[in-house]
């Protein structure tokens, strides 16, 4: 499937909810809203053969969060960005690593440092930091030492 | 019989870094496990953000210190994606080589310590005594012996020194005889075999369902290699083939990295046969647009990725890094399960750890 | 016994056995950090060899007399690098390799970095590098051989 191809059936199957950001060789930009993003990748990985998950991180943008995910296609060569935005009062977001494994740390990650709370991942704890830590410190507005 | 948690680590023969491996065994063999990182957990995206774009170069050559080139090479690919910024033919394949020789030292490196894990002390001391030959090549380019800091944004510092050619073609020739000799002592060990062998199984769909790249996922059967199937620099340009093995254990890994520390002498020819005259760096501009860029690579442990988001300052607003091995290891407890605690080393060393890019 | 004469008399004696094979008998624990660990690899394959001069990598604490710290220390890391550091049986010393053990190193505004080994751990010599090639890391197992032939040149072992 061509880039092109991707885009025509997300479109179609999501009319509402995802914005196509732009379209390059092998990259596809995207924006989703927060609500669909399970059926959004449930639909990529079962329809459109994303079957690896490159990325999920965290943006602290000061006035709200962002979670972005890199997907890629062994098959169509080529990689999907969707940022998601997310309030920063309510950091919360479906985890999709019931449909990939690989998502499964990246989740835990974002979750340590910018204390997005991801809804149904099996083991949502620390993983760099030690238990007790009190706070998350890749958000802005955590300052380093010397800053 | 009672099942019990025991720690492997930090400090333990079998970790390549520091990290603790938590196995849950019924007698002998292992029932579930859990690896635990975060041990050398520096902040590294965060201490980016209050670095200028150029100062970040040093510091990416310390993400993977068994593979700094790449993680330079990686950053400042990136940034040019940012930037737009068109990166010179011959700086290309200069890359192209360094990046090559820095994959072959960094299998040595695995194959040594690969070889102390497994009793074959004889392999450790070969692979090292042909990796010193490596670094040499990297330092009379760098500098450095392990931390290059070569890459610059828009190309690299400096051009090739005078008879490195000569130098690096002679290496190649004399490496490959030594290739032949590595496969005997460690083809011809029968406990290097039976300690490898059907051990540390990965499924493909599994692999890929888990993120797992590189050697292990090109070990379980899997042609994805990021240099084709996404190619970047001039790789796209050069003739070479993606080595896999279909057994999907430890033997495979161990097969695939030996098939590729040969395909890169290849690949090395082949640069320096195609490799034009030129300039080998542009300057860039200061400050970064405000706007997001992603770049890819094959890092010799598998796919890394970067993703930067600039504000117009000269320095990166959120620099995320996606280490190969970070994803593998949570992989580990699959490979794990099934089998005796003495298998363990031989399963985590054909994985090939790096634990400063995993904690970053 | 302590205080005779007779105790006096065989330790002037012995205390130069003990100290040269102290000397000659390093054994480091096999504990790699980060980068300055491969360079201990390095240091102990062909090109440098470092069991010449009696340097060999143990992998238990119990076994050892010099803690080598490798790396960066962080947070997590600092309570088991103190407990290793304890599990090591007296006489005992600890080398620092490269800046990040030393001071921090390029991590010096890091939130969990602690800032050098020696706030937590008595360090004896420092090795400077970023990283150390493996000739730095021998000519420092070297300075702490001077060192030991020093402590214990002029003083009673039980002192």
């Amino acid at each position: 499937m061509t880039e092109e191809a991707i885009v025509d059936a997300v479109r179609k199957a999501f009319p509402e909810g995802v914005t196509i950001g732009g379209v390059a060789p092998r990259r596809i930009f995207a924006r989703a809203d927060r609500a669909i993003i399970y059926k959004l990748c449930e639909f990529l990985k079962n329809q459109l053969k994303f079957d690896h998950v490159s990325c999920v991180t965290g943006v602290d943008r000061i006035d709200r969060f962002q979670v972005v995910y890199h997907l890629s296609s062994y098959e169509n060569r080529c990689v999907l960005e969707i940022t998601v935005d997310i309030p920063r009062d309510d950091p919360e977001i479906d985890s999709i690593s019931p449909l990939w494994g690989g998502a499964n740390w990246h989740e835990r990650e974002t979750y340590d440092m910018f204390g997005i709370r991801f809804k149904n991942h099996p083991r949502l704890e620390r993983i760099f930091l030690p238990e007790d830590t009190q706070f998350f410190p890749f958000r802005k507005d955590f300052k380093l030492g010397r800053q | 019989m009672a099942e019990m948690w025991i720690n492997m680590g930090p400090q333990h023969p079998m970790t390549h870094g520091l990290w603790n491996l938590r196995v849950k065994v019924d007698g002998e063999t292992i029932v579930d496990a859990e690896p635990v990182v975060g041990y050398l957990h520096r902040g590294w995206e965060k201490l980016v953000e209050n670095r200028m774009y150029p100062q970040i170069i040093p510091l990416s050559d310390r993400l993977c210190y068994g593979a700094s080139m790449s993680w330079s090479h990686l950053y400042c690919l990136t940034i040019e994606e940012l930037m737009d910024v068109e990166v010179p033919e011959r700086a290309e394949y200069i890359r192209v080589i360094v990046l090559e020789l820095q994959r072959i030292a960094s299998h040595l490196m695995w194959l040594a310590a690969y070889g102390t894990d497994l009793g074959l002390l004889t392999g450790f001391v070969y692979a090292m005594r042909e990796r010193e030959l490596f670094l040499d090549l990297l330092q009379s380019v760098s500098g450095a012996r392990m931390t290059y800091n070569y890459m610059r944004i828009g190309g690299v510092r400096n051009d090739l020194p005078p008879n490195f050619e000569r130098d690096c073609l002679r290496t190649l020739d004399y490496f490959e005889k030594k290739l032949d000799e590595y496969e005997q002592i460690y083809d011809g060990s029968d406990i290097f075999l039976m300690r490898t062998q059907d051990i540390g199984y990965l499924k493909p769909a599994d692999a890929i369902n888990l993120g797992v790249t590189g050697p292990t996922l090109r070990g379980s059967g899997v042609k994805i290699d990021i240099r084709k199937h996404d190619p970047y620099s001039v790789y796209d340009e050069l003739d070479w083939d993606i080595c896999t093995h279909p057994d999907c254990d430890c033997y495979a890994r161990y097969r695939v990295r030996m098939d590729e520390m040969r395909m890169s002498c290849h690949i090395i020819r082949e640069a320096f046969k195609k490799m034009p005259d030129g300039p080998v760096r542009v300057k860039v501009p200061r400050n970064a647009p405000k706007r997001t860029a992603f770049a890819r690579v094959e890092d010799p442990r598998g796919e890394g990725l970067m993703y930067v988001i600039g504000d117009g300052t000269d320095r990166p607003f959120r620099l995320k890094v996606r280490s190969p091995i970070f994803v593998t290891v949570s992989a580990v407890p699959i490979m794990l399960k099934g089998y005796k605690v003495a298998d363990v080393p031989a399963i985590m060393g054909s994985v090939d750890m790096c634990l400063g890019e995993t904690d970053r | 016994m302590r205080a005779t004469g007779v105790k006096r008399a065989v330790d002037k004696i012995t205390t130069p056995i003990w100290s040269w094979s102290l000397r000659n008998s390093i054994f480091p624990l096999h504990f790699g950090i980060a980068c300055c660990a491969l360079e201990m690899a390095a240091s102990s394959a062909p090109r440098w060899d470092a069991e010449r001069f009696g340097i060999v990598y143990r992998s238990s604490p119990r076994q050892c007399d010099v803690l080598l710290v490798n790396g960066w220390v962080t947070t997590k890391l600092r309570p088991d690098l103190r407990r290793l550091y304890e599990q090591m049986p007296e006489p005992k010393w600890v080398i620092a390799m490269g800046e990040c053990a030393i001071s921090g190193g390029p991590w010096y505004d890091s939130h969990t970095v602690v800032q050098g080994v020696d706030t937590f751990i008595p360090v004896d010599i420092y090795i400077p590098g970023c990283p150390p090639r493996p000739e730095a890391l021998l000519d420092g197992f070297l300075k702490l051989q001077d060192k030991i032939r020093a402590s214990t040149k002029g003083r009673f072992l039980e002192d």
